[in-house]
Parts: structure tokens; sequence; C-alpha cells
């Protein structure tokens, strides 16, 4: 086994990478929750809304991630900083999952629930917090899930513009032409993402257990 | 029924609904006096629960005006409004992420009740309703439909509201249950006293738990009268009604089988 042989002589680079790849995943998944949590609840309650912000969410998907790096290159603030452009990306791509799911966890709560919440006397925001968002938290953080997956995996593009994580393995195994150099990215990047889904899977179903 | 001196406490003044250019309710003229219970009667779509979903301003008159308590609902604070009256619902809506006891004290909890005050009131309610203290710690869908649809009396009656909406509350119940909940309606009635707006489709219901029954039809209300009354009205919708429910009966002892 090559690649175990390889990790194993380089284990403090493939730690220092995966901490760089936790790091951009981590902080671009909590912007993202940050930022998609209250549009979710946003278009939730404002439908007319929902075109606009989830379409808008859906064409970000779109743009190839290679790309999308190219594109915010030039941003002055952003550019400097090769690690500042690859968490906007991945904010950006990680918007989606988060809103939508928001959005459609909200909005699948029990209309008889809601309505009797509202007939007690139950004000917008009480509404919200003790009813909407508890009920919609498995959907919701199903979203979460998703996000992170997709996360873990783009991030090794951020390599790509220098912004590190177990991107550089590949990138460095692709110039290489060495697949254990290769897979010594691969490989921890799988790993992280199965556990992301693992533990994310863990919590919901625990919420979802009450 | 005592009619009372300090006039209605729920009152319909020429109200009308609508949805687009659907005339859900018209003409609405209707007055509910203190400690009665008015049954509004009809079939699907005549525009009960609309009427009821109009005293709580879950929905607001197109034109008209709704008054509780003497004064126009739509000039009160919605919320102040609606922690004042109880609601009880088919679908029962009971929060299924909180325990019977945590439904039962919403209002009571959201109005700043202290916890010793709280506790004391869900252990009064669910005496009140036949129900154990052991179920205070489940979850509703640990529940039999019976029980659930006791909590959510209980949960209605929590903070005391002197107007209890209830939109067929009973109406999804196996006939047992249903009958066992109409005879703890009538006995609760007894020492409560509220103002009661009672939803429903079921004559013998309305005819057993109704002081005095309004029947509507495709939006509007084409009498209101006492059940005695009620049985006796040669209106032809009234009768109409009647003869629909005595049929099966009919039916059933013509089977000869």
């Amino acid at each position: 086994m090559n690649v175990l042989r390889f990790l194993s002589q380089n284990h403090e680079q493939v730690l220092e990478l995966t901490a760089e790849h936790l790091w951009l995943v981590g902080i671009s998944t909590l912007f993202a929750v940050l930022i998609g949590l209250p549009l979710g609840i946003v278009i939730a309650r404002r439908p007319r809304l929902n075109k606009l912000v989830l379409g808008s969410a859906n064409i970000i998907q779109t743009i190839p991630s290679l790309a999308l790096f190219g594109f915010l290159l030039p941003v002055p603030w952003l550019g400097q900083r090769a690690d500042r452009l690859a968490i906007l990306a991945l904010t950006l791509y990680a918007l989606l999952p988060i809103i939508r799911n928001t959005y459609t966890g909200i909005r699948g709560v029990d209309p008889a629930v809601v309505q009797a919440g509202l007939g007690m006397g139950l004000t917008d925001t009480q509404l919200l917090l003790q009813v909407q968002l508890p009920l919609a938290s498995s959907v919701i953080l199903s979203g979460v899930r998703v996000a992170l997956v997709i996360s873990v995996g783009l991030a090794t593009i951020a390599a790509a513009i220098g912004a590190g994580g177990l991107g550089e393995f590949i990138f460095r195994g692709l110039a290489m032409v060495d697949d254990r150099v290769i897979l010594a990215g691969a490989i921890p990047a799988a790993v992280l993402a199965l556990a992301a889904d693992l533990g994310v899977g863990w919590i919901e179903r625990r919420l979802q257990a009450r | 029924m005592h009619p009372s001196t300090v006039g209605p406490v729920i009152e319909f003044r020429d109200v009308s609904y609508r949805v687009d250019d659907v005339h859900v309710l018209s003409g609405l003229n209707l007055q509910v006096q203190s400690g009665e219970t008015l049954v509004l009667l009809g079939r699907s779509g005549s525009g009960k629960s609309t009427t009821l979903k109009l005293i709580n301003r879950l929905l607001s008159p197109t034109t008209g005006e709704v008054h509780v308590n003497g004064a126009p609902a739509a000039e009160s604070d919605v919320i102040r409004l609606r922690r004042r009256i109880g609601w009880v619902i088919q679908e029962i809506g009971l929060f299924p992420h909180f325990t019977v006891e945590r439904n039962i004290a919403l209002v009571p909890a959201i109005e700043g009740w202290p916890a010793a005050r709280i506790g004391a009131r869900v252990e009064e309610l669910l005496r009140l309703l036949g129900l154990s203290p052991d179920l205070a710690t489940r979850y509703p869908h640990q529940l039999s439909g019976g029980q659930r649809q006791r909590v959510g009396v209980a949960r209605a009656l929590a903070a005391d509201p002197a107007i209890l909406l209830m939109d067929e509350p009973f109406g999804a119940l196996d006939p047992l249950t249903r009958d066992e909940l109409q005879r703890e309606f009538l006995s609760l009635q007894k020492t409560l006293h509220k103002t009661v707006v009672f939803v429903t489709h079921d004559l013998r219901e309305a005819l057993r738990l109704g002081t005095r029954v309004a029947l509507m039809q495709a939006g509007r209300i084409v009498a209101v009268l006492t059940p005695q009354e009620f049985l006796r009205s040669t209106d032809p919708s009234v009768a109409a009604y009647v003869r629909v429910f005595g049929n099966g009966l009919e039916f059933a002892e013509n089977r000869g089988d």
C-alpha cells in the first residue's frame, strides 16, 4: 500500500492540509447558514420573493467552480488572499441547499399547527422560534448536510487558486502524474465528506426522534 | 340561558367576506350572548369556519364589522384578542414537539405566568378534562384521538378565556368517543358558562350542544333557532336538513334484516 506509506511519511503535511480544508469548509458553511437561514425564513413568509432568491442561488450553483474562482480573482479586497476568495465561493455554493431546505422545512410544517399557533395568539416571532424552526429543524439540517458534503468536494478545487486544503495534493499529484499523491488528497477528503454526512445525519435523526 | 344586560359578546354587523370575486359570506348579522353555545350548522363550504375565523381575526371581513366584547375586533390588538379567545380545531393542531403539559401551558407561558401557577393550572385542566396526570409528559403522537382532542380543549381553556371558538372539534372522532366528549362538553359548560361558538355539520351534535343553532347555506345565515324550534321549523332549508338526518334512522328501521 504505497498510498498509506506516503500518507504516514507525510503525515504532518496531511494533517496541516486537512486542517486547512476543514477551515475552508467550516467557515464557509457557517457563513452560508448565517446568510441562508434568514433568507429561507424571509422567502417562506413572503413567497413572492421565493423565485428571485431561489433563482439566484440556483444560478450561482450552475457556474462552474473553477470559473467562479476565476471571476472573483480581480475583486479588490478578496483577490488579495486566496483563502478569502475560496471561502466566498464556497459560501455561495452552499447557499442553495440551505435556503431551499429552510424554505421547504418551514412551508412543510402542518398548516393546522401553524393556524393553531396563530389562533392561540402567538406573535410571528414566537411562531417562528417555538413552532416553525423547531419543526423544520431536521429538514434544515439535511440542507446543511448537503452543503457540507458539496463543500468538502469543492474545496479541493480551491487549491487551484492557492487557497490550500487537500486539493494541493491532488493538483500536485496530477502535475507529477503520481497516483499516490492524488490519493493522499482524495482519500482524506472523501473521509471528511463521509464524516460530515454521518455526523449531521446523526444529529438529524436525534431531532426527528422526538 | 339568560339574556345578557350588557349586550352581545360577539356581534356580526352586515359582514361579508370575499376572496377575489367569490362571495364566501354575505349579509351576515348575528349576535352571540354571554354564556350561550351558538352552533353554526351547515354543509361543507357554507362558510361556517370562515365565520369563526372572522371572530379571532384569522380573517378580516371585506365589508361590515365584527364586534367582540362590545368593541370592533378590527381595532383591538390582534394578539391580545386571540389570547382572550380559546380556539379548538378539528385537526387539533397540538404542537407535535411539545409535551401535553407544554401544549396546555402555551398561552399562560407566553402570557408570562409564573411557573408554579402554570403547573397548578395544567394539573387542574388535566383533571377537569378527565386526563390522567401521567399524560402530562407524553407527546401528542403517543395519545389516542380522544385524548388529543381533550388536550386541545384544555389548551384552549388554559388562560380561562370567556369566549371559546370550536371548529368541528369532535369531527374526526369515532362515534362513541364523540358521544363521550359531547357529554363532557355539556357538563363543563354547566360549570364554566363560556360563550361558545361551535361549528359542525352534524345536526345531532348541533341540537345536543347548542343553546341556539344557526343554519348556514352558501355563505348566508338561513335561520337562527333554538333546538326545539329547529325541529319544528317549516322553513324549507331547515326542514330539509332535519329530514336528511331523520332518513338515516328510518332507513335503518325499514331495512328489516
